[in-house]
């Protein structure tokens, strides 16, 4: 039955509605949210206006878990009940864990199996899938206040270097925070997306992640708008923390003070979250001053620099072993994408800077760049179509068709049609016997393939072998409402079927459908006298293959004169093709065709009456 | 005497409610029109009328007017996807013929 939609009351139906998509950046350290509201996509905040969510659960006994800030402070009174950085947990037995960090304040329980450790907390055991999802649960809340109703899918990051494991117990916390996932993307990745590098047509990319406490640098090599991880490399222990703890030293040590900081924890505590705040103020103004312990230090970032040495290099020789299990050098690197917040730092872009030669990416704020991304990418897979994007209206841009003989271009469904639109045309074979047919997918105004865009190439096969022209291929074009091209082709009497899908607004901006329509205008003339030659020489072509054989198969037929005026004929006919005399082609197919509608005469009367012979009249007659 | 929906169904109604912002639920009926003798009618319903009969499932509240239900009587309401197109389908056990675009049906 035909499909319907619910009207209002008497009405016409209505729109279907956007759907809601989010992307999430599930960190070690914090998490965040993304989506599209409005125009733009953008971090979606907490009530108190925050879009950093700390990666942190406190758990209590019957009630919900605390997640975020609220949980932080709960880290030292109940360090057993307060999960942090669960990310370096997923997928991994208690065995890898315990060889991996030397003190984890957790007690550890056999869990549902040898991959899935569970921790014990006040409220029964939880495993790292089901910490993980209470802190999607936290940011689906937030997003579903914002967005007002219910996420129909997200796209999650991980690190590229996920395995398997980490990647499927990411999924299954997902499903466990009843979200659909559209996709698991890699961090590196939803950070070049972020920066509309995936625009781009090629190109190699550096992405530069130094977060609170781990380090990762990975190369994509872009190809067609998609990425490639090629590389990745990285410390787990190197982090915008260890930046404090050497500013912290310089404070201890510059202050000449009295106190034993090792032995009075409070002190401690206060000394680094001085040094946070004068690293948090290097990044705004070349000197800071610090006050400490009644003395005011002077630091600027010369100095900071020098105090970071070693852990600069650390990162720097990081890109090397990168650049090298790569294969590239670093004059093939074309962008750098700064992430994390530590990336902030003069220091570091200035490092990074040096060492690639190039500056950086850093519009984008470096904390909330992957969940950016990765809101962008939900965005287009939920199938929203961005409001701002000339590519994604909703007609046609350029026109689509498919390459035939003679390298013409079929162009199927004419630019400015309205989508979603479904249009088919049949085709035929060119050769006798011909038992596949390669589909050629072409965008643009042109007459000759050479000119449009190549889309996509498909072959068809299976074909059962027919004289030329008689088999039918029905070619569909079917441009859904995302802009998604989809085409199949079906021999009509076997049902051999093949078909593509491509996005055929990938990589074009306004300005490259501007330049192929005003080519096409300019070149219009030209190209439909070309493209007339090319059906002449076409035309002739298919005549001679076809004279060809018949006089093969009954030469018998011909007398000596003729057999020589039609072979005169040929040659002219060839001649006047290689030399693109396009009057010549049809004056001599003209003449080709009169010759040889003698000879097809004959034999039609020889077969017909071979055909017949034998056969009495009572016989056909029943027959 | 019952009509049910499908939960894909039941999701895009809720889902169109909460845009629209107000209603109590869907109205579903026949009229008699279109080639084959009777056509679906499927509307948002805004108030209940006199003898109006409510069946809820799903959480979607499904509102029928009496002379329509003896011909929809145990149809499931399905939302489905065909190529380019989306939208919800009848299956009503009651039907006898349908004509050929699938406009109308009788019973």
């Amino acid at each position: 039955m035909a499909l319907l939609q619910i009207s209002e009351p008497g009405g016409k139906p209505i729109q279907p509605v956007r759907k809601r998509a989010v992307g999430i950046d599930l960190g070690t350290t914090n998490s965040l949210v993304a989506a599209r509201c409005g125009g733009s996509v953008e971090c979606l905040p907490d009530d108190q206006g925050e879009c950093l969510l700390s990666s942190i659960v406190y758990y209590r006994k019957g009630k919900e878990p605390l997640v975020g800030s609220a949980a932080k402070s709960e880290m030292i009174a109940n360090p057993g009940d307060t999960i942090a950085s669960v990310k370096r947990l997923l997928g991994k037995s208690l065995s890898e864990i315990k060889a991996e960090r030397q003190f984890i304040p957790y007690d550890f329980n056999e869990g549902r199996d040898d991959q899935t450790p569970a921790i014990r907390t006040a409220d029964g055991d939880k495993d790292p899938v089901i910490i993980s999802s209470d802190i999607l649960k936290c940011l689906v809340r937030r997003a579903e206040d914002c967005m007002q109703g219910a996420l129909d899918g997200a796209v999650i990051t991980v690190p590229a270097y996920f395995d398997d494991a980490q990647r499927q117990q990411t999924r299954d916390a997902a499903r466990l925070a009843g979200l659909k996932v559209l996709r698991l993307l890699n961090e590196p990745t939803a950070a070049a997306v972020a920066y509309g590098l995936d625009s781009q047509d090629q190109g190699n990319v550096i992405v530069f992640d130094l977060g609170g406490g781990t380090f990762d640098v990975s190369l994509l090599s872009l190809q067609k708008g998609i990425f490639e991880v090629l590389a990745t490399g990285g410390d787990t222990n190197l982090g915008g923390d260890d930046f404090d703890y050497l500013l912290a030293d310089w404070i201890r040590n510059s202050a000449s003070s009295e106190i034993d900081y090792d032995a009075d924890a409070s002190a401690h505590t206060s000394l680094l979250h001085q040094a946070n705040q004068a690293k948090h103020r290097l990044s705004e103004s070349p000197v800071v001053e610090v006050e400490h312990q009644g003395q005011s230090l002077q630091i600027d970032n010369i100095r900071f620099a020098q105090l970071c040495e070693s852990l600069l290099d650390r990162t720097l020789l990081i890109c090397t072993r990168v650049l090298r299990d790569a294969g590239k050098k670093i004059e093939d690197i074309d962008n750098i994408v700064l992430v994390g917040g530590a990336t902030r730092m003069p220091i570091i872009r200035s490092a990074v800077a040096e060492f690639f030669g190039k500056e950086s990416m850093t519009e984008i704020d470096p904390d909330k760049v992957v969940a950016l991304g990765a809101g962008i990418q939900a965005d287009i897979l939920i199938g929203n179509k961005p409001a701002d994007s000339f590519l994604l209206l909703d007609v046609n841009p350029l026109s689509l068709g498919i390459e035939t003989m003679g390298e013409l271009v079929e162009k199927i469904i004419p630019r400015n049609t309205t989508i979603p639109v479904i249009k088919a045309q049949e085709f035929t074979t060119f050769k006798d016997g011909q038992t596949a047919m390669s589909i050629h997918v072409v965008q643009g105004e042109r007459e000759l393939v050479s000119d449009c865009r190549s889309l996509a190439r498909f072959e068809l096969k299976g074909i059962p072998p027919m004289v030329a022209g008689a088999a039918k291929i029905r070619v569909e074009f079917q441009v859904d409402a995302d802009g998604l091209l989809s085409v199949s082709a079906r021999e009509l009497s076997k049902g051999m079927s093949a078909e593509i899908v491509v996005k055929p607004s990938f990589g074009l901006n306004a300005d490259t459908i501007e330049q192929m329509l005003s080519s096409s205008q300019m070149n219009a003339k030209n190209d439909m006298k070309i493209r007339a030659l090319k059906e002449a020489q076409l035309e002739a072509r298919q005549l001679i293959d076809a004279t060809i054989n018949a006089i093969d198969a009954d030469s018998s037929l011909l007398n000596e004169p003729e057999k020589k005026s039609i072979a005169a004929i040929i040659e002219k006919l060839n001649l006047a093709i290689t030399q693109d005399e396009q009057i010549k082609i049809h004056a001599l197919t003209e003449q080709l065709n009169r010759i040889s509608g003698d000879f097809a005469a004959r034999r039609m009367d020889l077969h017909v009456s071979e055909a017949l012979r034998g056969e009495s009249i009572e016989k056909l007659e029943k027959s | 005497m019952a009509i049910s929906v499908s939960a894909s169904a039941a999701k895009h109604v809720s889902e169109q409610l909460v845009a629209r912002g107000h209603g109590l639920g869907i109205r579903v009926g026949v009229t008699t029109t279109g080639c084959s003798g009777m056509a679906y009618v499927l509307e948002f319903a805004d108030k209940l009328e006199v003898g109006d009969q409510v069946f809820e499932d799903q959480g979607i509240k499904i509102i029928v007017d009496p002379k329509s239900l003896v011909y929809i009587d145990g149809t499931e309401m399905d939302f489905v996807k065909q190529g380019i197109n989306e939208g919800f389908e009848f299956k009503n056990p009651n039907v006898k013929g349908e004509c050929g675009c699938g406009e109308s049906f009788s019973v």
